[in-house]
Formats: C-alpha cells, sequence, structure tokens
C-alpha cells in the first residue's frame, strides 16, 4: 500500500508547490522532517526499552497463566463453537493476554498458533469459521493495558501529562471493542 | 472528575511495573538480568522504525510545508464537523488502518504543530492508543491460514476503528 501512497505524497506536494511557488518551503521541511525523526527516535527509545524489559519478567513468571484463567467466561462468551476445543481457547487467551500486556511481538505468533488450530476443525478451508471472525476482530482492537507507544511520544514530544490518556484510551478501546464484537457476531448470523 | 482520571491514569504504569516485579521475586527470577534482556528488544524495535519514520517523515514534511494538507483539510472539514471530529485529525484517522508506523508518524506530526496538550494532542494520542493496524492484522492472520472468504469482517473491524475514534473526541471533549 505505502508503495503508491509514498511516492504519489512526495510527487503531489512537489507539483503543488512548484504551482503555489512554496519550493523553499518544501525544501526546509524536508530537512526538519529528518532532524524530527531522529529526535524523536532518540527520546523514543528510553520508554521503549523500560517496557519491553518490564513485560519480559512478566512474560517469564506464572503472571500470564494466571491471567488466562481470569480470562476463562469471556473466551466461553466470544467463542461458544470453541467449547470443546481446549487447545485452540487457550491459544486464543494466550493471544489475548499477550495483547493486553503490550507485548505485540508475542501475540502474533500465539495468534496465528490459533488461527491454525481453528482451521483444522474449519469445514470449509477457505471461509473463515465463526470463532475466527471474532478472533480477528478483537485482534484489531487494541486492547492494551499501558499505550506504551503513545506515552512514549508524548514524553518525547514535553507532554506535562504524559501518561494522562490512559482512562480515556481504556474506554475508547472498549467502545471500539463492543461495536466491534456486535458487528461480529450479527455477520456470524447474517453471512455463511 | 478530571483529577480522579488523571490519578488513575498515572497510578497504572508504577503499579504495574510493581506488581510484575514483584511477582518476578516471588518467584524467585533473575529480574534485572531478564528487564536487560528484554530491554535489548526495545532497541531493536526502535532501530527498526527508524528508517520508516525517516521515510514517513518525509513524505508529511512535504505534504504539510508543500500547503497540500491544509487543501485537503478544507475539503473534508464538512464531514469532520459532522462527526465533531478535529479536521487536522483526518489524516491520520485515514492512515491509522493501513500503516501501524506511518500513523505513527502522521500521529508525531499531529503533535508537534497542534500541541501534545492540546484538546487535538490529546484527541490523537487517544485514537493512537484505542485503534489498530486494521488491514495488517487481518491479512496476516486470514493468509497464514490460506483463507480467501473473509465474510464482511473488514466492515466490522473497521465499524469498531471509526466507534474508536469517534469515542476518543468524545471523552477528551469531556475531559478537557
Amino acid at each position: 500500500m505505502l508503495n503508491i501512497l509514498w511516492p504519489i505524497f512526495i510527487i503531489l506536494s512537489f507539483i503543488y508547490a512548484l504551482i503555489s511557488g512554496k519550493v523553499n518551503e518544501v525544501n526546509n521541511g524536508i530537512f526538519e522532517s529528518l532532524t524530527d525523526a531522529v529526535e524523536l527516535s532518540i527520546t523514543f527509545l528510553g520508554t521503549m526499552c523500560l517496557w519491553t524489559g518490564i513485560m519480559e519478567i512478566a512474560k517469564q513468571t506464572n503472571l500470564i497463566n494466571k491471567m488466562t484463567h481470569l480470562l476463562k467466561p469471556l473466551i466461553n462468551f466470544l467463542f461458544p463453537d470453541l467449547k470443546r476445543n481446549e487447545s485452540a481457547k487457550q491459544e486464543i487467551s494466550m493471544n489475548m493476554i499477550a495483547n493486553i500486556l503490550g507485548l505485540g511481538n508475542a501475540a502474533t505468533p500465539l495468534g496465528i498458533k490459533a488461527m491454525k488450530t481453528m482451521q483444522k476443525e474449519n469445514a470449509k478451508k477457505d471461509t473463515l469459521t465463526n470463532s475466527m471472525m471474532m478472533f480477528i476482530v478483537i485482534n484489531t482492537a487494541s486492547i492494551q493495558l499501558i499505550p506504551t507507544n503513545v506515552i512514549a511520544i508524548r514524553t518525547s514530544l514535553n507532554s506535562q501529562n504524559a501518561t494522562g490518556i490512559i482512562l480515556p484510551v481504556w474506554i475508547a478501546t472498549i467502545i471500539a471493542a463492543i461495536v466491534g464484537i456486535a458487528f461480529t457476531k450479527f455477520l456470524i448470523k447474517k453471512v455463511k | 472528575m478530571a483529577n480522579v482520571i488523571n490519578y488513575i491514569s498515572n497510578a497504572a504504569i508504577p503499579v504495574i511495573i510493581t506488581v510484575i516485579i514483584l511477582y518476578g521475586l516471588k518467584e524467585k527470577k533473575k529480574v534485572f538480568d531478564i528487564f536487560l534482556d528484554g530491554g535489548k528488544e526495545g532497541l531493536e524495535i526502535v532501530i527498526k522504525m527508524f528508517p520508516t519514520l525517516i521515510g514517513i517523515f518525509l513524505a508529511v514534511g512535504a505534504l504539510r510545508s508543500s500547503g497540500i494538507i491544509d487543501l485537503i483539510v478544507s475539503v473534508i472539514t464538512p464531514i469532520t464537523n459532522l462527526l465533531e471530529i478535529p479536521s487536522q485529525i483526518m489524516p491520520l484517522a485515514l492512515l491509522r488502518p493501513i500503516s501501524g508506523s506511518a500513523s505513527m508518524a502522521v500521529a508525531v506530526d499531529i503533535m508537534q504543530n497542534y500541541g501534545v496538550d492540546t484538546l487535538t494532542g490529546l484527541i490523537t494520542s487517544t485514537i493512537m492508543g484505542s485503534t489498530e493496524t486494521t488491514f495488517y492484522t487481518i491479512a496476516i492472520y486470514t493468509s497464514a491460514v490460506g483463507i480467501k472468504k473473509t465474510r464482511g469482517i473488514l466492515i466490522a473491524a473497521l465499524a469498531a476503528d471509526v466507534a474508536g475514534m469517534v469515542a476518543s473526541t468524545v471523552i477528551c471533549r469531556i475531559l478537557s
């Protein structure tokens, strides 16, 4: 996608600048952007290393198993078709926990594993099952305890209150997830 | 109200860090060594992100300094007014489902230009925190098992994204 958008953005900007006589501004804009990207990356480093470090501790303890247990009622509500497929349910909850803890690198491989387990029991191999639909929608709703990336960026931009967005993010995420889940339940009934 | 929300937001990080470290200690793990190991991963993430950041900042910087963003914003303002989303956020809303690193760069650009603690900055942060790279996620999971028929799942996921964006706007407006 970006292989198409990126050149369009740049070419369009330059042509527009030529027409509107803003070539000088664009020239300066290019080099300012590069300095900004470097500065951002340096400040970004601190928060990112903090979180990947802390979450590595969480990963190596029993915490994830404990949390998996807490998720059981929710999993049963979201995936009624997976009643007997214990391994799929286990992988789905691991994926959800990894998402909640912000372990993106761990969440995706776990999620792919869950998809493969569900695919084994799929009668129509080229079509998503009900459970798969629900699983993907939940993964597109970013359910995360601490929005670390955003906080890192806010800190690097000298925010007076970098973590003040945590609660608003929780509320917005839950609303988005509810809409996604409701819509998916509807699609499961209507689209076969 | 705003104070309570602030307090919960601010307490969340120290509480979570403490709980995780206590848990590691309880299980007699070498928490500092593990922390160092994990920290290296953060370094790799930023290094991997760096070229993308440069590329996107270049494109977004060009769009903005040429004045083309102002043109686009003025065209879509009637629509965004209807949803009560500040029109400066529209480039972010459009890119968010497509590319994670690109939307991150656009978010930074918006916050740099309109202020990180302004209403626009808060909404931008909340949208980034509460939405996902929808297209990418769907593509990864369906292609992993070779599925072609997705039964309209993209619409459900995009509906969730729009709900998240509108909710972010409303919540931040109430708070500020």
